[in-house]
């Protein structure tokens, strides 16, 4: 493997990826979202609101989530009503969503690389350059999995700003991230980034388009809102050894798709398609 | 003469159809070699396999002395190649895909921004060098193309319809280009494509291809002598023959094709010492002769005879 050109593919896939807006606004505009305004919402709607004010967490909703997750009940014990309502809702609720990031990254940067070279016919003069398949399928990984990774651990850190900022008030002490946030970080997101680029590449080796490849990739969000559900519905908590296990079992998967992305990155089908 | 590029019965099929069918064929160092055909003739089906980016479904190839299957990525390393649709960047600036494609080809960094400057001024792109290439004419982009394919330096280089769609003049620059590169640095060029005036411009050997198959190859002397045997004589007249003189022409031993226009009558003959004797019989018959001069058919002529499309086959 020559790094140069995995470097070389990598740089220019995201040089062309930051000249499509339609590929980098929604990625600037759902963390926005997610990260700022969410978290602000939460933590500042019930001190500007003087009917909620003040808002604590549905008592009947707190006693649910301590019998069903006793681990929870201990993060929880000896916080206020108002610290249990910061805690729970930006801590806990919120977690599974941060895996909604490296998923919506990757895909947009992959899609672009694959399908999107092909659709704009420029891969014909990629395929004639000394890079080997395997060169050319590893640069193209790179450019997707790298920003992902890198945006989401940007997003995460601005998260903890925002949380630890405006829940200052409340929490009187910078408690964001909890222990169950850094294997989640560490390690789930990379595998939910891989897990995105593979499946684009497989994906995007049956369709045309830039848009196909993305649409269909984005339906992996299903998986991240499954455990959203779960974290919410208390069936599931991401508690470090919980995430450990979600991001061992991803990383399987990824093996699996990668090694199948491999077999179908061939010059010669790209060619042929 | 050392070949640089040597292929025996090389076939490529794509389901039930042979796109390339069992080509043997030698280019030699040096030399612009011309594949001829129609489109879907299985020109750059060839190209892609001389390259290495496709796999021969049989045959084998060597280019520049490697193995095309084998040895892919060392072979690309060593070629250029003008692809038929330019494959550019046009997100990217002309400077960013030329840097773009000298990191891959191998230049080293410190030699990069120099060699990628200088291929913008020597293909009259430098005052452009950093507008996306999405805003250049096809023109541009074709030298631009032809920069990218000459950047690394490749002794072999392989153009696929250098000049296809571009207007007369941006045609007349590509293809003075192609031709500096041939005579002046001695490169060996592989020119596919199906402008016959072109060809015969720039071509030392041609090899005509249709569905696949080599029909003819050679230069075009020989092309033409394998066609027409002899000599071509074009005479030109005051008035046109009588068919008098025509049959007494076509009763002469050594005459074996009458074709031409009124005033100007193209015969092929057996040798020079049969034009003293094709004269004095349009002489005696009437015929006033303005000039005799011996005629090289040209390559579209050579061209339709090969692929049967000629008068002269049916009559030759």
């Amino acid at each position: 493997m020559n790094g140069r050109i995995l470097r070389t593919i990598a740089v220019k896939d995201l040089k062309e990826v930051r000249q499509n807006r339609a590929a980098w606004i929604p990625a600037l505009v759902v963390p926005l979202i997610l990260v700022i305004l969410l978290p602000l919402g939460i933590i500042l709607a019930p001190s500007l609101m003087q009917s909620m004010s003040p808002l604590t967490a549905p008592s009947e909703l707190v006693g649910m989530m301590r019998e069903r997750i006793p681990a929870l009940a201990a993060e929880l014990a000896g916080l206020n009503e108002r610290q249990t309502w910061v805690v729970l809702m930006t801590g806990y609720f919120f977690a599974p969503f941060i895996l909604i990031f490296p998923l919506m990254f990757s895909t947009i940067v992959a899609s672009e690389s694959f399908a999107g070279e092909r659709e704009r016919k420029t891969i014909e003069a990629l395929l004639y350059t000394p890079a080997s398949d395997g060169e050319l399928f590893l640069g193209k990984m790179l450019a997707a999995f790298v920003p992902a990774v890198a945006l989401t651990w940007i997003s995460f850190l601005v998260y903890g700003v925002v949380v630890n900022a405006a829940g200052w008030s409340v929490m009187g002490r910078i408690w964001f991230p909890p222990a169950s946030w850094w294997p989640l970080m560490l390690w789930v997101t990379p595998a939910v980034a891989v897990l995105g680029v593979a499946a684009t590449v497989i994906i995007s080796a049956r369709v045309r388009t830039f848009m196909e490849a993305y649409q269909m990739s984005a339906s992996l969000v299903l998986l991240v809102l499954v455990l959203v559900a779960g974290q919410i519905t208390g069936v599931l908590y991401l508690s470090p050894s919980v995430a450990l296990a979600v991001g061992l079992v991803l990383w399987l998967i990824d093996g699996v798709l990668i090694g199948l992305g491999v077999r179908t990155f061939r010059r010669e089908a790209l060619l042929l398609q | 003469m050392v070949p640089v590029i040597e292929t025996e019965s090389l076939s490529r099929s794509f389901g039930p159809v042979r796109a390339v069918d069992g080509l043997t064929f030698q280019v030699y160092e040096g030399e612009v070699f011309g594949l001829l055909g129609p489109n879907g003739a299985g020109k750059t089906t060839t190209v892609q396999l001389l390259n290495g980016v496709l796999r021969p479904s049989g045959g084998k190839a060597r280019v520049l002395g490697l193995d095309v299957v084998r040895d892919g990525c060392r072979l690309r390393q060593r070629t250029g190649v003008l692809t038929e649709t330019p494959s550019l960047y046009e997100r990217l600036t002309a400077r960013e895909n030329l840097a773009l494609f000298g990191a891959l080809y191998g230049i080293p960094e410190p030699d990069l921004s120099y060699r990628v400057a200088r291929m913008l001024e020597e293909f009259g792109l430098a005052d452009r060098a950093d507008d996306r290439v999405g805003e250049f004419s096809k023109g541009m982009k074709q030298r631009l193309t032809l920069a990218r394919a000459l950047l690394h330096k490749p002794p072999l280089l392989f153009l696929d319809e250098p000049t296809a769609g571009l207007d007369p003049e941006a045609a007349r620059q590509v293809t003075e280009m192609i031709a500096r590169l041939s005579h002046r640095e001695g490169r060996t060029v592989f020119l596919c494509t199906h402008n016959l005036n072109e060809a015969q411009r720039l071509c030392d050997r041609v090899a005509v291809m249709d569905r696949g198959r080599l029909l003819a190859l050679g230069t075009l002397e020989e092309l033409s002598r394998t066609l027409w045997p002899g000599l071509q004589v074009e005479i030109g007249l005051q008035a046109p023959p009588t068919e008098a003189a025509i049959a007494a022409l076509r009763r002469l031993l050594g005459v074996s094709d009458i074709r031409g226009e009124p005033l100007c009558l193209q015969v092929s003959v057996s040798g020079e010492d049969m034009v003293p004797a094709v004269v004095e019989t349009l002489v005696r018959e009437g015929a006033r002769i303005l000039r005799v001069a011996p005629r090289q058919p040209s390559l579209e002529e050579i061209y339709f005879a090969i692929r049967g499309e000629h008068p002269a086959v049916a009559q030759g």
